[in-house]
């Protein structure tokens, strides 16, 4: 916390509880103007809590916030005239067409009507929409949905936008799009704070990423700094036969997460010859038998499994 | 962001209200059912019952052609019964959707998600109350109003109105699903029934006439009965409008709060 003009969010100590449920278990976050921040976590873990006290809509219990360098709680007001949020479910009004909805936004920004026409046909076109313009927005897809959502949120020019998990529930190419948008948006010096559950989304767009874990922030840091925490990289071991993978789960149980549905096995490893033949003796030594073996250099999943216990209660690879 | 701290209530209403009435264009089978309901028992109590029932309510004449003066007050109420019927289900629609939360993330003047809804059913209960006069009038219906008898009618109506809408505009988000909200409106429905609306009060067994006497309901209805057939009005304007600012005022507070909530 050094400069504070800089920093489109600052956070510090911030607590949530919902009844006797701990939400948010003091928070401190720091995000840079122009920057893409992404909170991280499971289902939970108090993303949306996190989005929602400091777009202005739920009040915290206890803590500090600043967006855009307005207190979240003593001058809201301001917080909201420099913000947009797309939330996780979709904030169109269904019944207008996408083109009115924008419209609207342009009126409640109030932009004059000259304004209004520009900036709703420049959207319009930016976000791919111009031809269902004149359809009711019930009729769209989840993907056209989504970017109206977004252009949505773009109509009052936000310098800071929250997007809270944006391409859940989205196919891959709408997601891509969703991707190059929000590059598109940072290239013009906005800052998105972004949640997510998938570490590829954050891996491919953050320039800061911070782990949430049960209301409390395991880990920050940039992609990279996150991937050096994991000494090395994973082996997963897929099984034909749920004997085999029992025993291997028995055997290696300290060490490896498990997915019992595919009947697989990831193990913590480094890729090296060395550690490669040490695994394959032990699987030897108990005669378990391996369907498939493959060796996974590191990446957002490992740093996520090994630093969140994972929501079926399974294994966690600690350090 | 040198606006930050102005808001402009008038403006952002008028975008709330245009929006509510787009989407009452949008979504005609709800309007159309709620002017079918109150068209129908205007109906079933003329056709079926008014025969009888006209009998029992004096006057010179007796009979249907009584009766019907003597119960469109009652229907009038059941007309925006129902209207703020709908105008829960859109609340609680948009407090299902999304919208709400983008709404309240916006520097928009706070109260005017609400008034949009306040205004556009108050657009809604006028259309809705003309098409019910202009059925009545069509099958008999003879009001002896004057001109200003008109206008402090439509003035009645509307107090009403505005009361009943901000009630429901209340419930509306109280309610955790768009079902919910359509049937937590219903006993203002039952409510003409259970006063003066299509029976005189003195033909009830006690508690329930007691209950009928004292309702809110009653006293407007004697009200708007009493101006229509340019009969004096007595103290029953005076309760009837106390009732109704009470009403809005609760409303207004409950809706008020429910929108600011914050936890």
């Amino acid at each position: 916390m050094n400069n504070a003009a800089q920093l489109a969010i600052s956070v510090s100590g911030l607590r949530k509880s919902f009844g006797d449920k701990t939400v948010l278990d003091g928070i401190d976050l720091n995000v840079p103007q122009g920057t893409i921040f992404s909170l991280l976590g499971a289902n939970g873990a108090g993303k949306t809590t996190t989005v929602k006290i400091l777009s202005t809509l739920i009040a915290a219990n206890g803590g500090r916030a600043e967006v855009a360098g307005h207190d979240v709680a003593s001058d809201p007001d301001s917080v909201r005239a420099a913000i947009g949020v797309t939330g996780q479910f979709s904030a169109v009004d269904n019944l207008l067409t996408g083109e009115e909805n924008l419209r609207m936004m342009a009126d409640l920004n109030h932009l004059s009507k000259k304004d209004r026409k520009r900036r709703t046909a420049d959207l319009l076109e930016r976000f791919d929409l111009t031809e269902a313009a004149r359809k009711p927005a019930s009729t769209y897809s989840g993907g056209m949905r989504r970017r109206l959502d977004l252009a949505m949120t773009l109509v009052g020019n936000p310098r800071v936008i929250f997007l809270d998990e944006p391409t859940t529930g989205l196919d891959p190419r709408s997601r891509r799009g969703v991707w190059q948008i929000v590059r598109e948006l940072v290239a013009d010096g906005v800052t998105i704070f972004l949640t997510t559950q998938y570490l590829e989304e954050a891996d491919e767009l953050a320039d800061r990423i911070a782990v949430l874990e049960d209301g409390r922030l395991v880990a920050e840091g940039t992609a990279e700094q996150l991937k050096r925490r994991i000494p090395g990289g994973h082996v997963l071991l897929q099984f034909s036969e749920p004997s085999g993978f029992q025993t291997a789960q028995r055997v290696l149980g300290q060490d490896a997460h498990s997915d019992g549905d595919a009947l697989a096995l990831r193990v913590p490893n480094d890729g090296s010859l060395h550690s490669l033949k040490a695994l394959l003796d032990r699987l030897d030594h108990e005669s378990i038998d391996v369907d498939t073996l493959s060796v996974h250099t590191p990446d957002l999943d490992d740093v996520f499994l090994a630093l969140t216990g994972d929501s079926d209660n399974e294994k966690v690879i600690d350090r | 962001m040198n606006a930050a701290a102005t808001t402009h209530p008038l403006r952002d209403s008028t975008t709330m209200v245009r929006r509510n009435l787009k989407r009452m264009v949008r979504y005609p089978s709800m309007t159309v059912q709620l002017i079918a309901m109150p068209i129908l028992l205007l109906l079933l109590f003329v056709y079926v019952f008014g025969g009888t029932l006209g009998a029992g309510v004096g006057g010179p004449s007796g009979g249907r052609a009584e009766y019907i003066n003597y119960m469109v007050p009652a229907i009038l109420l059941i007309t925006i019964a129902t209207t703020v019927q709908g105008t829960a289900v859109s609340v609680a629609m948009d407090m299902t959707d999304g919208i709400i939360a983008r709404f309240r993330t916006m520097n928009i003047a706070r109260v005017s998600v609400l008034t949009g809804h306040v205004i556009g059913s108050l657009i809604q209960a006028f259309l809705s109350m003309a098409v019910v006069i202009g059925v009545a009038l069509l099958i008999g219906f003879e009001p002896r109003a004057s001109f200003g008898g008109w206008l402090a009618l439509v003035g009645v109506l509307a107090a009403v109105a505005f009361a009943l809408v901000w009630l429901t505009v209340a419930i509306g988000q109280t309610s955790q699903s768009v079902e919910a909200a359509s049937s937590l409106p219903m006993p203002l429905m039952f409510l003409p029934f259970l006063g003066s609306g299509f029976v005189p009060t003195d033909s009830m067994p006690g508690g329930l006439r007691w209950f009928a006497e004292y309702q809110p309901f009653t006293p407007i209805m004697e009200s708007i009965r009493a101006l229509l057939m340019d009969n004096p009005v007595g103290d029953d304007l005076w309760i009837a409008l106390t009732w109704c600012a009470g009403i809005a005022l609760l409303g207004y507070v409950w809706a008020k709060k429910l929108y600011n909530r914050k936890t």
